[in-house]
């Protein structure tokens, strides 16, 4: 087989010295992970790479000898190197030799062992150390401790050098016997910024849970428990948003350190998605108080509700004469537009009541956007809802109307053609009617029939309102899911330091010479945006309709209420 | 070492097919289709402006004009850099595996690699489309459970569609590289 050698880019101007690092016997690769220069006790390098073996759990050896002579080639260096091969036995032992400033070195190696004695092609692949163990690979699979050699081969490269950190933390300044030359080996990198934000976290982090834990001790609380009120939380979408927005804030704020990546990736989501969302709130808020908006925006909001209901009060006037031309039965009209005419009348009449005291709750209720721009929206959301309960209570009571005609239609027109609903065999069955039924089941037929047209087109008023209503708070609550569920971290660092997201690898071919190692650049191909975004979405609560268009159509044509936002946890009625 | 030839692709564009043998065990196969031309750029971006003047003496409103080159622009660089596909490329490394690339007109790259443990083979597969018979090389992965199955088919080449001739000689190039894997003894 072909022997590949990885070769980190970074020790290409190494002195000369051995090599260490991983062999991946089934795959025929080196993985090299550092240089060691002369001099150096061998029993002490041995030492070096058993610790370092038992705190990374990788199989680091000695896999070869690396010379980097300026000048003219030395025949006394090659026969030493050569006899390094015996005293760490290695196969095979592994030798690149570069001369001067040559950009092709020479690879060989030398099997003592090997059946065939034919040369083998071997191909030099360069690879980015510090990126290479910076970068995760997606899919991420999961393994244990051990099970590398299971998985592909890259992704047992990328996991020995991400494991091999610890070797990485020795530079040319310390004083030990071993000498390396690794990415890391000019100074290990560190910054003072992230350091103070490690130390500064550990308190901020048990102020946080102390905080959560009172707040949550309020909420569960029984005073809150009683039947209207906690109707009214289960109603009110700011209420789950808060909720949802107390459980990202738990996750954050434990003190468990991420054991996995994704948790890693989960918890800086969402801690970068709350900070916008804080940032945005605060905007907002400082947008809406300045020149006092809120008061102008109070001041309209009962003007706009009165305008509202006049236009339902025009409506229902249409509605009770001629409305596009349809004749209507006109007692029924009449009975029906007075019915709801009088609800508005009532309607109308609270929101005055309430009127002096909207300035102040609705001042109140804007602080709160400090919390958040989604729960500013939520808010938004619910005001609306309840600005249009009237229209909800409509829709209610023309949709139960209309149900009930169309069903007792269905049975009547089953009873006029002689057959009957048969509730045990879930199935129509003919059945012989008496006269006197028949006589009064036809006469009702016929009443509900010439009455279906005036229910028919109040039903489909208020519904085509209802719908309206609903599609405005559908995106409403459509922006606040995409707020909460985008995982802005991961875009970020995306964008910024795209080697971290890695889909794979790419690989360059770079100028070859005859006679030399094919030589290759390897380089992380990153995910794409749309593979983060699905990657790392943030879970939210809310689930989209199940209902298919085709049922939603079946539904509205019956008469069934529409339920458009369910949440998960709540019972379908 | 590198040679290049002149072939047609399926709807009768002329392309080139390029081989480099970089080492014993890596060939490279790049298809490039023909490139951009001028007069379809012009002919396309005068369009849009001579029907972006006709609305603008009809509704002497000068935004017609902004808008037509605002989206003249925007089209063309969406056109350049996710749509037009200069070249596509397949480099077959013996042992490492086979990696696949579209360069776009904007100098944009999608590389794709696949290792060679998960190719089971590179075969010419053959397509009814509407009334023609299409051939393409796909490159057929391993499923890993069934040693006989195939998990996932790649097609190659999507853009450039070379011919039958063009495709055999790819074909041939890759098998000489996937039988190498075969014949070669494991590793001592």
């Amino acid at each position: 087989m072909v022997l590949k050698v990885f070769f980190p880019s970074c020790c290409s101007s190494a002195d000369s010295g051995i090599l260490i690092g991983r062999w991946l016997s089934e795959q025929s690769s080196a993985v090299v992970l550092a240089v060691v220069h002369f001099p150096f006790i061998p029993v002490q390098v041995k030492q070096y790479l058993g610790d370092v073996q038992r705190v990374t759990k990788v199989s680091v050896s000695v896999l070869g000898s690396w010379s980097n002579s300026k000048q003219e080639k030395e025949e006394g260096l090659s026969e030493f190197l050569e006899d390094l091969g015996t005293i760490f036995s290695h196969e095979p032992w592994i030798q690149i030799s570069k001369e001067g400033d040559s950009k092709f070195w020479s690879c060989s190696t030398l099997q003592k062992h090997s059946s065939s004695p034919k040369e083998e092609e071997v191909i030099l692949v360069y690879y980015d150390q510090r990126k290479v163990m910076l970068s995760h690979l997606h899919p991420p699979l999961d393994t244990a401790d051990g099970r590398a050699e299971d998985t592909s081969k890259l992704s047992a490269i990328f996991d020995t050098v991400a494991r091999s950190r610890v070797l990485f933390m020795t530079d040319r300044y310390d004083e030990g016997p071993i000498k390396l030359t690794h990415w890391q080996s000019e100074g290990v990198e560190a910054s003072i910024i992230v350091e103070l934000l490690k130390q500064a976290s550990v308190p901020a982090c048990m102020l946080l849970t102390f905080l959560l834990s009172l707040v949550s001790g309020i909420c569960r609380s029984r005073v809150l428990k009683f039947w209207p009120l906690s109707f009214l939380w289960s109603k009110l979408s700011t209420c789950e948003q808060l909720g949802h927005r107390l459980q990202h804030l738990q996750v954050i704020s434990s003190n468990k350190k991420a054991q996995t990546q994704i948790q890693l990736m989960r918890k800086a989501n969402i801690f970068v998605s709350l900070l916008i969302d804080v940032g945005l709130g605060i905007l907002l808020m400082s947008w809406l108080y300045r020149k006092n908006r809120i008061g102008h925006l109070a001041d309209t909001l009962i003007p706009v509700a009165d305008h509202v209901a006049e236009e339902l009060q025009d409506l229902l006037q249409w509605l009770m004469g001629a409305p596009a031309g349809l004749k209507m039965n006109r007692a029924l009209d009449q009975v029906l537009g007075r019915f709801f005419l009088y609800h508005i009348h009532l309607w109308i009449s609270y929101i005055h009541l309430m009127s002096p005291f909207i300035e102040m709750i609705l001042w109140y209720v804007g602080l709160s956007a400090c919390l958040g721009l989604t729960v500013a929206l939520c808010i938004l959301s619910d005001i609306i809802a309840l600005l249009t309960f009237h229209i909800y209570c409509f829709y209610v009571y023309g949709a139960r109307l209309y149900c009930l005609k169309i069903y007792g239609l269905s049975s009547l027109w089953r009873l006029f053609r002689g057959k009957k609903w048969n509730v045990l065999r879930q199935r129509v069955d003919s059945c012989s009617y008496d006269l006197d039924q028949l006589f009064i089941g036809t006469l009702l037929f016929t009443i509900l029939l010439f009455l279906l047209p005036t229910t028919a087109l109040y039903y489909l008023v208020f519904t085509l309102l209802r719908l309206l209503v609903v599609i405005v708070q559908g995106l409403i609550h459509l922006l606040v899911d995409l707020i909460d569920s985008l995982p802005l971290y991961s875009l970020i660092l995306r964008l910024c330091r795209s080697y971290r997201l890695a889909a794979g690898v790419k690989f360059r071919v770079l100028e070859q010479q005859a006679g030399k190692p094919l030589r290759l650049l390897m380089q992380i191909n990153p995910l794409s945006y749309g593979a983060v975004v699905q990657t790392y979405r943030l879970p939210t609560y809310s689930c989209y309709p199940k209902d298919s268009w085709a049922s939603l159509c079946k539904k509205l044509f019956l008469g069934e209420l529409i339920y458009p936002w369910k949440h998960k946890g709540e019972k379908q009625d | 070492m590198a040679e290049e030839r002149r072939f047609r692709s399926a709807s009768g564009a002329p392309i080139a097919l390029r081989r480099r043998q970089h080492s014993a065990s890596c060939r490279e196969l790049a298809v490039r289709g023909p490139r951009l031309q001028l007069r379809s750029l012009s002919a396309a971006t005068s369009a849009v402006w001579l029907a972006a003047y006709g609305l603008f003496a009809l509704s002497e409103n000068s935004v017609v004009l902004s808008a037509a080159i605002f989206i003249s622009l925007i089209g063309l660089i969406i056109y350049l850099h996710f749509i037009k596909i200069d070249q596509e490329s397949l480099l077959v490394i013996g042992s490492l595996g086979i990696q696949v690339t579209s360069s776009y007109a904007s100098g944009k790259e999608s590389t794709t690699f696949i290792e060679m443990g998960r190719v089971k083979d590179v075969v010419i597969n053959e397509a009814i489309h509407m009334q023609k018979v299409i051939y393409y090389l796909c490159i057929l992965l391993q499923d890993p459970e069934d040693p006989q199955g195939v998990s996932e088919v790649v097609p190659l080449f999507q853009s450039s569609k070379p011919r039958l001739d063009c495709l055999i000689e790819v074909y041939k190039s890759c098998q000489e590289i996937l039988e190498q894997r075969k014949t070669a003894p494991q590793s001592s």
